[in-house]
């Protein structure tokens, strides 16, 4: 047998080992994302083509019900939608880790069970960090502002990362289950999801079927409670529907109910493959 | 000196496909076992199962001294695995990629940093260490996929196919780590379809075929087992023929194959030197004129086929299958 006296490893708690190995996995998935500044380029570009778009070419036939400035209107749209459509990049990066045998070496060592995906989201998380703020400078050069105070920036910041948290457990999860190939057209559910919502028009602007569903969209509720504490939010008027009137606690509870979900099924998934 | 692997009565069904149907291996410390089959024969199936990936429904495996469904985490601690798929990673240096392992295996920083030094030179991969992994060769790639699996010099290696896709000056690469790793003693146990890639490495050879065990035995043991050996004759004249064919005949242990087209007779013998000398002189007596004339052992394909019914490469039994039927 190969001798090496380097090859001993340290002893510690479970806890210890499930921080320890989470970051050294997300370590390796943020440098890929350092050195391959091409996927940065690709998710900045695709939400700063919608602003414009929306922005100025969509948005000078679209009114805001109650008045008020589209763009100003638009923003907290964008910024949800982007934390949703980041979970095409989380279902492609687990799916071609998948693919590579990354995922199955992980598994066949004796590291903290939960580590690859607790680590994929952290590194998915720091990202959408950087994303939300690449979207924010673009927002104040299109004119958005806040004007909500601080303390309702950071909340309506901390529910963009929730909704982002969420919707990369759902990511991890597809990505584990679809093949690599699949995993390419995980934009195409997203895209409907993001649109059918009240990210460009608000609800009520919709033909009659469809105003509820995206009014239940999970994303409304998050763009809704956005909206009020950027102090974006024209009034809400007496027709609200309930899911409106009560954004902010649906903000909260919609991304919890997907985390409940995804997040057990996730790491059920990990560690039990089908096949 | 105990099994570093033993299976028994092991099992795995996918749906209606049985996978695996009562695999029993023996593995002694020390020893490399190839297991040898056709694509879908269970080789993959057995290796997910050995190292703790799948969950066998019948049977039991124990490895290194830990049964694989009851202690999961004892039997990681004691292996290492090489996997069809290369995890090289492509955005790190080689020497990043050895460091991540070895942190992920639980070494402190400075103790992973010079493992990697060490694994690096031992699969000669210093001068490339602080390049990036993209630039590496396929045989490069390969080796330090090996390297990553033996960060903690686990007592058992699995490697599944270490060399499907590579072109010969990379296996023959690849080879020769692996040499070096059993000369140190590491248990290894390998997958695949090449048979002169088990003939090379492997002290034993079990052969599968749909999830079961067909054959076991040392590289010769299993040559011997379909005749021994067997003298082939090349004629310059194809006319010679029959007359070859007659003198072979009288030699023989065994039927004499006549390929007409390649002017080449073939026969299985007994007493390899005293056949060889008899035929030499009876054709030179009987005047034919010979080409070239030689004693050997069957290859690892022949002794494949005359096994299960079907060569072992994938191409070949397709073409095998499809064109002229199962040969006899």
């Amino acid at each position: 047998m190969t001798t090496s006296t380097f090859a001993v490893p340290a002893r510690g708690s479970a806890l210890r080992w499930t921080v320890a190995d989470s970051w050294v996995v997300a370590r390796r998935d943020l440098l890929h994302w350092v050195r391959n500044p091409s996927v940065i380029i690709a998710s900045v570009a695709f939400p700063a083509m919608f602003v414009l778009l929306f922005g100025f070419v969509f948005g000078s036939a679209i009114t805001v019900p109650g008045g008020g400035d589209y763009r100003e209107f638009l923003m907290p749209g964008m910024f949800a939608q982007a934390m949703v459509n980041g979970a095409a990049a989380t279902v492609a990066a687990v799916a071609a880790d998948k693919a590579r045998g990354v995922t199955d070496r992980f598994r066949s060592m004796p590291m903290a069970p939960g580590a690859p995906v607790v680590g994929r989201s952290v590194a998915d998380v720091v990202n959408s960090v950087l994303d939300l703020v690449v979207l924010v400078g673009l927002g104040l050069l299109v004119g958005w502002q806040a004007h909500g105070g601080v303390a309702g920036a950071l909340a309506a910041v901390g529910l963009l990362l929730l909704l982002r948290f969420a919707m990369i457990w759902v990511g991890i999860y597809l990505g584990l289950v679809v093949s690599q190939e699949a995993a390419g057209l995980a934009w195409a559910p997203l895209f409907p999801l993001t649109m059918i919502a009240n990210t460009f028009v608000h609800p009520s602007q919709l033909p009659g079927w469809l105003g509820p569903l995206a009014d239940w969209n999970p994303l409304s509720a998050t763009v809704t409670a956005v909206r009020e504490l950027f102090g974006n939010a024209g009034p809400v008027g007496a027709q609200a529907s309930w899911a409106e009137q009560n954004a902010m606690l649906l903000a909260v509870a919609w991304p919890l109910v997907i985390v409940a979900v995804f997040l057990p099924l996730a790491v059920r998934r990990y560690r039990r493959p089908a096949a | 000196m105990g099994d570093a692997v033993l299976t028994e009565g092991l099992g795995k069904r996918f749906g209606t496909k049985q996978a695996l149907d009562g695999l029993d291996l023996a593995v002694p410390e020390g020893s490399v076992l190839g297991l040898l089959g056709p694509n879908g024969a269970g080789k993959t199936t057995a290796v997910r199962v050995l190292t703790t990936l799948l969950r066998p429904d019948a049977g039991r495996a124990e490895v290194g001294g830990h049964d694989v469904a009851r202690d999961p985490t004892a039997v990681r601690r004691a292996i290492g695995l090489t996997g069809q798929h290369t995890t090289v990673d492509d955005i790190l240096t080689g020497r990043e990629n050895l460091v991540m392992w070895g942190r992920l295996f639980h070494l402190p920083q400075r103790a992973a940093a010079r493992r990697a030094d060490e694994l690096l030179e031992q699969f000669g991969l210093t001068d490339a260490a602080d390049r990036r992994a993209k630039t590496y060769s396929g045989g490069m790639r390969r080796r330090l996929d090996v390297a990553s699996s033996l960060v903690l010099a686990p007592r058992v290696f699995f490697l599944d196919e270490p060399t499907t896709g590579l072109d010969p000056r990379n296996r023959g690469e690849v080879w020769a780590a692996l040499r070096g790793l059993v000369a140190g003693g590491t248990t290894v146990v390998m997958t695949t379809q090449y048979l002169d890639e088990a003939d090379q490495l492997a002290d034993r050879i079990a052969v599968l075929d749909e999830g079961r065990k067909v054959a076991e035995g040392t590289p010769s043991e299993l040559k011997s087992r379909i005749g021994g050996d067997r003298i082939d004759v090349l004629l310059r004249d194809a006319d010679d023929l029959p007359a070859a064919a007659d003198v072979l005949a009288r030699a023989a242990s065994g039927p004499v194959e006549v390929d007409a087209p390649l002017r080449r007779l073939s026969a299985p013998v007994r007493d390899r030197v005293a056949a060889l000398t008899g035929v030499v002189r009876a054709l030179d007596h009987a005047g034919l004129t010979v080409e070239d004339i030689g004693v050997r052992r069957p290859t690892l394909d022949e002794v494949f086929l005359h096994l299960t019914g079907k060569p072992a490469a994938p191409a070949a039994k397709q073409s095998a299958q499809n064109e002229i039927g199962v040969p006899a």
